[in-house]
């Protein structure tokens, strides 16, 4: 078996009685889409917090291509190559949509301690930035204030700025919210080409989303993985149709 | 071109055009009270960097200020008395040459930035606001009981000090010279704004969290523009002790911090001639009103008031509108 390119090993998180994560050990192959799914409070965004370095674990450990980060910031993480979204969108909201795609296209591959020329002359990295927001279908936005998009159009910003970093791994939390049947459909079709380039660990409640991409489905409920499997196994799982699936609307 | 940079140019062309005017009129008044106002404007240009793109509310700004007056002090009286500074383990004498007091001025306030910086970019929100106010009282009272340095009564230096190729004892040639260093500053703070720097520096104060999530590190990117904006603000304190010829712990009085936060306010946080707007607006103010009531404070309060209730862009933002993302 190839080495996982992503690997949590017995990650447990509390917040004070609460136990977010719960000795979650999962990993993420090359090339697959792992998914992750459960119900609201679950503690996905916990998991995506602690292995993007944004949260601390209490005890466990984060390999990312066999070295343990579990003590690394979440800007040494990503200079590793790991790339993430966030559930609720962390942009620069007085930016341009293209100033937040050159920002992406900074950390990941310019030097940010260059005072004097724009960053907006700087062809390598506009090149980049121009070629994520085109990905995800933002071109013709590009200039706009990123306040004035839409709800999904942020997402899809979300989404080019992870690419804009040609990670060796993305993390995605959420990434269809608020998308609409068409956006899912659009982005799916992305993710699908996308984990050719980097694996994909996403936390997804589009079950349509989920059930088309992922290799494996892994089952988080109150904080701890019920079970971990292909699309049919993780259908035919009694379990997994108790605790969850059967509770979807 | 954008209303906003008509604004500016039409700035320009007043700081210009009316010391000419004094000189013409014979009002050399006028143009000392312009000279204190671009060199505040400087001090507030230097905060501006820190607060409006960084959005680090720092209330000990005149530490830098102070720093850079007491350079000046120290190095101009060291010279007028033929003393040297310090004989061992090098010889070091006073000077009276400014381009060497502004760089001297220039570092030590970069190098005290560091050291603030460090502590107090660990935190945030009311706690950066104390810490910063703290180190501003530290330098304040160790300067009132810095005997050698004049103590509490503070420094005088008897004559200008020089500058190659000009008489700065000609008050609209000290004026020239304290607006060019604004206008080069105020060029360097454009291009700043604009660079990949400045992209940075801008997205940590709206979303660090992506700015992590990128591989960067906002303290880092703080620290650096602290250490940027200090060194700003502390020439501006160079080129005020020159103005009064006088330093005194006063320069590092946490009511000088605020003052140099409210020009920003009153001009227009983050905007580029923010600052410069709410320092002539100031210093007019000061002049005007405080001949007129010595509560003239209070009207400079209403206004504050006003502004920050119903025109958050300040001056510039109700003239020029919202400001434009760069494209
Ligand atoms: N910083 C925090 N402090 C205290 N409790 C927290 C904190 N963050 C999350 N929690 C709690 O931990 C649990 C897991 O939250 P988390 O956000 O990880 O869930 P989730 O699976 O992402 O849910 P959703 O589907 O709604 O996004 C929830 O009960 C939440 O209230
Ligand atoms: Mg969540």
């Amino acid at each position: 078996m190839t080495e996982p390119v992503l690997e949590t090993r017995a990650i447990t998180k509390s917040f004070g009685a609460l136990k977010a994560s719960d000795a979650v050990s999962l990993d993420l192959r090359p090339g697959e889409i792992h998914a992750i799914i459960g119900p609201n409070g679950a503690g996905k965004s916990t998991l995506i917090g602690q292995i993007s370095g944004a949260l601390v674990p209490d005890s466990g450990a984060v390999f990312l291509d066999g070295e343990d980060v579990t003590a690394l910031p979440p800007q040494v993480r990503a200079r590793k190559g790991l790339a993430r979204s966030f559930q609720i969108s962390q942009l620069a909201m007085e930016d341009s949509v293209l100033q937040n795609a050159l920002l992406g296209a900074l950390g990941a591959g310019g030097s940010p301690w260059r005072f004097f020329r724009p960053a907006l002359s700087d062809r390598p990295l506009r090149e980049r930035a121009e070629a994520a927001l085109a990905r995800v279908g933002l071109t013709e936005q590009a200039a706009r204030v990123t306040a004035e998009l839409s709800h999904g159009q942020r997402r899809l910003l979300e989404v080019a700025v992870a690419l804009t970093m040609a990670p060796k791994v993305f993390v995605m939390d959420e990434p269809m919210a608020g998308l609409g049947t068409e956006g899912s459909a659009a982005l799916t079709r992305l993710l699908d080409q996308l984990r050719h380039e980097a694996p994909i660990l996403l936390v997804e409640h589009d079950m349509d989303a989920v059930f088309a991409l992922a290799d494996r489905i892994s089952v988080l409920v109150y904080g701890r993985v019920i079970a971990t499997g292909t699309v049919e196994e993780i259908r035919a799982n009694r379990a997994v149709q108790d605790a969850y699936l059967g509770g979807e609307t | 071109m954008s209303r906003e940079a008509v604004i500016n140019a039409v700035v320009v062309a007043g700081l210009v055009l009316v010391p000419l005017w004094a000189v013409w009129a014979d009002e050399p008044f006028t143009i000392t009270l312009a000279t204190r106002a671009v060199v505040l404007a400087l001090a507030a240009v230097g905060l501006n960097l820190a607060l409006g793109l960084g959005g680090l509310v720092s209330l000990g700004h005149a530490v830098f200020f102070g720093i850079g007056g007491y350079a000046m002090g120290v190095l101009a009286s060291h010279a007028q008395s033929y003393t040297p500074l310090m004989e061992w383990p090098v010889l070091i004498e006073g000077t009276k040459s400014m381009p060497i007091i502004w760089l001297v001025s220039i570092v030590a306030s970069a190098l005290v930035a560091l050291v603030i910086g460090s502590v107090s970019l660990r935190t945030s929100g009311v706690y950066f606001i104390m810490i910063t106010l703290a180190f501003g009282q530290m330098f304040f009272f160790f300067t009132i009981s810095w005997a050698a340095y004049g103590g509490e009564d503070g420094l005088s230096i008897y004559v200008r000090n020089g500058f190659p190729g000009l008489n700065t004892l000609v008050p609209i040639q000290f004026y020239g010279l304290c607006l060019v260093v604004l206008l080069v500053v105020l060029v360097f703070c454009s291009a700043l704004a604009r660079s990949p720097f400045g992209l940075a520096l801008n997205a940590a104060r709206q979303a660090p969290e992506r700015v992590q999530a990128v591989g960067l590190d906002p303290f880092r990117l703080r620290l650096v523009a602290f250490v940027i904006s200090g060194a700003i603000t502390g020439l501006a304190g160079a080129l005020f002790a020159d103005l009064a010829r006088f330093v005194s712990p006063t320069m590092f009085s946490w009511q000088l911090s605020g003052e140099i936060m409210v020009f920003i306010i009153i001009g227009g946080v983050a905007r580029l001639f923010g600052p410069v707007v709410g320092a002539v607006l100031f210093v007019m103010l000061e002049h005007w009103l405080g001949g007129l009531s010595d509560y003239w404070h209070v009207f400079l309060g209403l206004l504050l008031l006003g502004i920050v209730l119903f025109a958050k862009g300040g001056l510039i933002g109700v003239l020029a509108g919202k400001a434009r993302a760069h494209d």
